[in-house]
């Protein structure tokens, strides 16, 4: 089987070996799943580097994640919701940086989900940024996990696209919508 | 408050339900003075409109007046507003170039997925619409949870009623959206299919736009009154051919332009058929194409066709040979409501767009319930029901005021 050679993400390969070179351009454990998606915020791309290089913003945008606690320059400490009311936590180091375009990094040794990850910043002119996330990783518990999560809305790929149309929306209009009509609806929507 | 909540088909109640709050800066609270009811609803009342959840509130056309209002919001207490049905966030790249109806950002992050799965991309926000777009709770209620109240609502300034201006918030900027789309030139022959709100504002807004006539096609022989009072011509489907007669009227050219106002909207909008597409088109390729497909067979050759209508998942027997060797243009999409306004206001206190003529009904909102069913049964006679949260009650038993 050969390799796409076509310009397209190596997340849209339609054969494992491509999804594996895709795996292969991020540095950790080396999953065999591969999550990514992209979306274009109208913010220049140092800001939104910025506001992401700060792991302790995230859980303003990321639905699944309980809290993350920086610990120095390069780690962090991460807790985040699983399904069926779990917490999986682990430590992630920073592996790579490029100021204003690039933040990778891996779970390091004991995580309860092994992965490694990537966000990259990218000009677009006067329509802003392409921000695209892609994640590698092992499904915990194989196909079957991967299922019930999915179940759960806490699958990897629905996660990345949720999140970064929060970041979007955030970094866009300063806020996040909402449907909730009343704060105690906003309390319950996000437990 | 009290609220018109939705609980399945043909089930809609008056409900107490928690006030609403402000959850974002950007957020203001509006005390409902006037809400209509819009024909897309009757599809939400004939269980048509998937994701929708037992006690939703509906209404996406309202005004009232500005009660509470988050930091970041511009609006000031006391200001009478109206709010477009769209929710758009004003920051986005669609919003920069006015595209309003598809801001990025007014459908919450989870709701956007369905949206994306159904159509290549998410939708917008829309009020009372069911949680495809977005889930927001409408304006049938006394009162509503503005988002974004720094880019949508407009303020009405003193002297005019709220009848004169409550329809800038969907079917009057819809039925000017679906005349502009028609690109009309002076001396221009349109045809207009379907004389409800939309259809009307768009004869208004065809001749506003330089058409030199205007043939409405309905069977609904009051509505076809109103259409003829505007000085457009009239087709009683249900007495003439309307192919021949179109081509009669106009020499065998066909009309430069055609407007859809009908659509498929009135037999759905199915999520279940949209997946099953076996069903989807046995059941959406019945006859309710039928009036876009009569348009483009009707349009003249390099003619342009308009589609206000609304439809929602896939069409059999669509004339794709008719309209690629015929060279038509096709234009559509939910309104921009926020481009529109400032410039609809003006022409309503210019008194160059009547919209008053429309409503055969003003009910209290206790009686929403009895409102719906007006409109579902009647709808020649009930062209637009409006409910007033301030207006007390008929006596029980009694036939609504008919004004």
């Amino acid at each position: 089987m050969t390799l796409p050679k076509d310009d397209a993400p190596a997340s849209t390969a339609k054969s494992q070996e491509g999804i594996t070179a895709g795996i292969g351009e991020l540095r950790g454990p080396k999953g065999d799943a591969l999550a990514s998606w992209s979306v274009t915020i109208n913010r220049p791309h140092g800001d939104l580097y910025t506001f992401f290089h700060d792991f302790a913003h995230l859980p303003q945008i990321m639905d699944n994640v309980d809290h993350v606690e920086v610990i120095d320059a390069l780690r962090s400490h991460w807790v985040v919701k699983a399904p069926a009311g779990h917490l999986v936590e682990w430590d992630a180091i920073i592996t790579e940086e490029k100021e204003g375009e690039l933040i990778a990094w891996t779970s390091i040794e004991g995580a309860d989900i092994a992965h490694a990850g990537r966000i990259t910043f990218q000009d677009a002119g006067a329509r802003g940024t392409v921000v695209t996330a892609t994640i590698a990783y092992h499904p915990p518990g194989g196909l079957l996990g991967k299922t019930i999560a999915k179940l759960f809305q806490r699958e990897p790929e629905i996660q990345v696209r949720r999140d970064l149309r929060r970041f979007k929306q955030l970094m866009e209009t300063g806020e996040i919508a909402t449907n909730a009509r009343t704060t105690k609806q906003f309390d319950e929507e996000m437990a | 408050m009290r609220a018109l909540t939705w609980h399945g088909k043909h089930d809609v109640r008056v409900e107490t339900v928690d006030d609403p709050e402000i959850i974002n800066p950007r957020d203001a609270i509006i005390k409902i003075t006037s809400t209509a009811i819009c024909g897309s609803d009757l599809h939400l009342y004939d269980g048509f409109i998937p994701t929708m959840k037992a006690g939703d509130i509906l209404g996406h056309e309202f005004m009232g007046e500005v009660v509470e209002t988050g930091v970041k919001s511009t609006l000031k207490k006391g200001q009478r507003v109206v709010v477009p049905f769209t929710i758009a966030c004003g920051s986005c790249y669609h919003c920069g170039k006015h595209q309003y109806s598809a801001c990025d950002n007014g459908n919450p992050a989870d709701n956007q997925d369905l949206g994306m799965e159904l159509y290549g991309q998410p939708m917008s926000g829309l009020f009372g619409y069911s949680h495809l777009t977005g889930g927001y709770a409408g304006g049938q209620a006394e009162y509503v949870r503005v988002p974004f109240s720094d880019t949508g609502p407009i303020v009405i300034p003193d002297g005019l009623d709220d009848d004169e201006v409550l329809f800038l918030s969907d079917i009057l900027p819809t039925g000017w959206q679906a005349a502009e789309n028609a690109d009309i030139e002076p001396g221009d022959t349109v045809a207009v299919w379907g004389c409800g709100p939309v259809g009307l504002f768009a004869v208004q807004s065809a001749f506003l736009m330089g058409a030199q006539r205007v043939i409405a096609i309905d069977h609904f022989p009051h509505r076809l009154e109103l259409a003829k009072k505007f000085g457009a011509e009239t087709i009683n489907f249900e007495e003439s051919k309307t192919y021949e007669a179109l081509m009669a009227m106009t020499g065998g050219i066909g009309p430069d332009a055609v407007i859809d106002a009908v659509g498929l909207e009135a037999h759905g909008f199915f999520v279940d058929n949209v997946i099953d597409q076996i069903k989807a088109s046995t059941f959406l390729g019945t006859d309710r194409p039928h009036s876009i497909r009569q348009a483009i067979l009707a349009c003249r050759k390099g003619g342009r066709v308009s589609m206000p209508a609304v439809y929602g998942g896939f069409v059999d027997k669509f004339p794709l040979g008719a309209f690629m060797e015929k060279g038509l243009t096709l234009k559509t999409g939910q309104t921009s409501v926020q481009h529109y306004m400032p410039a609809l206001l003006n022409a309503v206190i210019e008194k160059k767009i009547d919209t008053t003529f429309l409503i055969s009904h003003r009910l209290g909102l206790e009686e929403a319930a009895q409102g719906y069913k007006m409109f579902h049964d009647n709808q020649n006679e009930v062209t637009k029901v409006v409910l007033k949260p301030g207006l007390a009650p008929t006596p029980a038993g009694k036939e609504s005021r008919h004004v």
